[in-house]
């Protein structure tokens, strides 16, 4: 058993050029498969770290994101009077009325502009989200145009940096901080007093409402009030399912794309396999001839050359995997498609990721060594040793 | 006694070949018989059919009619996979061009058929070194078959071919590969084999030299075996 896996890897060893282009190639689609992959997941991590499981996110009910949702100033203020809130250091309840716009500002090294969220925040916001913590600056002063902003648009916009001033909504806001939230949506938005910025804008009504439970088990009784009172027109969620939702449109739209480009790639890496393969059992026809003489069966051959494509198909999948991986060092942004905004996060890989790629890519050398290991196996041994 | 027991017999063996639509007749009506511990060398002319008979003798491929009587097993009614069980006991092939395994080391060429035994690998390990000590090549187990001459590569694969302990040791021109001093070699060694050890072996050549080693000699011509000689 040991002898005959030796057999295998050294003959792969042994032609080390082919093996390592046709190694390269399945490398090449299991990079491509693996790096969407992680980059739905490094999407979905960083929406889904967005939200916590304690905070509620309420929205109009028709509503499926901060952006559509609308909420009149009454219903927002019976919102408050609610007992399920969570009372905060202060002895206040802890809910936030916010409001969600988008205004499009100028990117960094390079000519292009982007959507970026504008958060109207109320006096809780802040202990509502304990990842949002400001690296430099101050807090802005409620009742005037001040403003912070995310890390990630500090990084990545321009003439957003302390102590700038930014032009929108008919005033100029000075930054007077930035804030960190981690690998959090929030790091891609700037936060400003809701009640100036409604003023500003123009807008009446919020976006949206955030409150913490006194006890997470509260939601069903919260949401089955709210619900049932006529007085509101809401809907409510927990804010960990709010953003793993809006993560999975984007998920899917990647991992779909990943899947029928890996399909596509992986055919051109079968062929290169098999192509490989099959001049591997040209070659040692009089050695297959020998070791059925010497007593091998037929499945013993098959599965020799066989095991060859899978070992082929696992050097390929190590190579992409390591490739892949590096990317993890890397901070990427895209379009958020349920705000259109900018979201920034890094691809992220888990040990699901390295088991789907390992296994497509052993998948792949099963595919391209099938077919020549089975004529390996169906040689005739006499036609094959004469074969000299 | 038993060196009088009769180890091969072969009755009445017609094997054709097949080419195109053309139907190309090797062997006709070949019957030969052998006792344990012979050592047969078939001559005849290129063409003539030595080789197809070998293959017939060592399991390798089926005869189109006719008997062949191993050790007391027909192996004409085997199936393959039996047959190729039957081989891995019963054959040991000595090749024109040796048929080592490039990638594997000279003591893992001999190991190979072993494989195919429920040896433990501590007695696969002795079996090997006795062999490899037989023919002389114990200081060569770590070398690549590329690393050793055409005569050191020769006397591995016979170290292969003998490591089972086969019932025979067939032999397709062992020494048509390989220069006067190395053949001589060779041959001594499958004398010894003969002698000391009691090998039956059964080996084909066209080179008359080699041919007067063996202790007894037939003739093929045009697939018709002559007795005469
Ligand atoms: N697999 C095969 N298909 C078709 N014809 C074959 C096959 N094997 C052998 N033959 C033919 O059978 C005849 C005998 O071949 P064989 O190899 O037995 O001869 P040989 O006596 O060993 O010759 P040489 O001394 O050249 O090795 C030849 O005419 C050969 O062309
Ligand atoms: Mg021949």
């Amino acid at each position: 058993m040991g002898l005959l896996f030796f057999y295998s890897l050294r003959n792969l060893l042994t032609r080390r050029l082919t093996t390592i282009l046709t190694a390269l190639g399945m490398a090449l689609v299991v990079f491509v498969f693996a790096s969407i992959i992680m980059l739905a997941e490094g999407l979905k991590k960083t929406l889904v770290e967005t939200g916590s499981s304690g905070n509620v996110v309420i929205l109009r009910k028709s509503a499926e994101t901060e952006v559509q949702s609308r909420i009149d100033r009454d219903q927002a203020s019976i919102l408050e009077t609610l007992p399920e809130i969570a009372l905060g250091e202060d002895g206040q309840r802890l809910i936030a009325k916010e409001l969600l716009v988008l205004i499009t500002m100028q990117k960094k090294n390079s000519d292009g502009i982007a959507n970026v969220i504008i958060r109207g925040i109320g006096k809780h916001s802040f202990s509502l989200r304990p990842q949002v913590k400001l690296i430099t600056g101050r807090m802005p002063r409620w009742g005037t145009s001040e403003i912070v902003v995310g890390q990630s648009v500090a990084k990545r916009f321009k003439n957003t940096g302390l102590q700038r001033t930014l032009s929108f909504a008919t005033r100029s806001w000075n930054i007077v901080g930035v804030f960190d939230a981690g690998d959090t949506g929030f790091s891609s938005e700037i936060w400003g007093d809701a009640d100036q910025l409604m003023q500003s804008f123009r807008r009446q009504t919020y976006s949206s409402v955030i409150l913490r439970l006194r006890n997470p088990n509260l939601f069903q009784g919260l949401k089955k009030r709210i619900s049932n009172d006529p007085r509101f027109t809401l809907g409510v969620m927990r804010e960990k399912d709010y953003y793993l939702k809006q993560s999975e449109t984007m998920a899917t739209f990647l991992r779909i794309l990943g899947i029928s480009l890996t399909l596509i790639f992986s055919i051109g890496a079968v062929v290169g396999a098999m192509i490989t393969m099959f001049a591997a059992v040209a070659n040692r026809t009089a050695e297959i001839g020998t070791l059925r003489a010497l007593g091998f069966q037929r499945k013993s051959i098959l599965f020799a050359f066989l095991l060859e494509s899978l070992i082929l198909g696992f050097f390929g999948g190590c190579a992409g995997l390591l490739f892949a991986s590096l990317l993890q060092f890397l901070t990427v942004s895209t379009m958020n498609f349920q705000t259109f905004s900018e979201l920034a996060f890094r691809f992220s890989i888990t040990p699901g990721i390295i088991i789907k790629s390992m296994a497509f890519s052993i998948f792949m050398g099963f595919a391209g060594g099938l077919l020549p290991a089975f004529r390996a196996s169906r040689m005739n041994i006499v036609d094959s040793l004469r074969e000299v | 006694m038993r060196n009088e027991e009769l180890i091969l017999s072969i009755n009445n063996v017609f094997k054709s070949y097949h080419r195109g639509s053309q139907i190309v007749r090797v062997l006709e009506n070949i019957s030969l018989e052998l006792e344990r511990g012979a050592f047969l060398a078939l001559m005849g002319p290129s063409g003539s059919g030595k080789s197809t008979l070998l293959n017939l003798i060592a399991g390798l491929d089926y005869v189109d009619q006719g008997t062949i009587e191993i050790d007391g097993v027909d192996i004409t009614t085997l199936s393959e996979t039996d047959l190729a069980r039957w081989r891995s006991v019963n054959v040991g092939f000595i090749f024109q061009f040796y048929n080592l395994i490039p990638v594997l080391t000279a003591f893992e060429n001999v190991e190979l058929p072993l494989l195919l035994t429920s040896l433990s690998k501590r007695e696969r390990q002795k079996h090997v070194s006795a062999a490899l000590s037989v023919v002389n090549m114990e200081d060569r187990v770590d070398h690549y078959p590329n690393q050793l001459s055409g005569g050191q590569q020769q006397r591995v694969a016979i170290a292969r071919a003998i490591v089972t302990d086969p019932t025979i040791l067939v032999a397709d021109e062992p020494t048509g590969d390989l220069d006067r001093i190395s053949a001589e070699n060779v041959l001594d060694l499958m004398d010894r084999l003969n002698r000391d050890l009691g090998k039956t072996i059964i080996m084909v050549t066209h080179d008359p030299s080699a041919g007067k080693r063996a202790h007894s000699m037939e003739h093929l011509d045009k697939g018709v075996l002559n007795h005469d000689l």
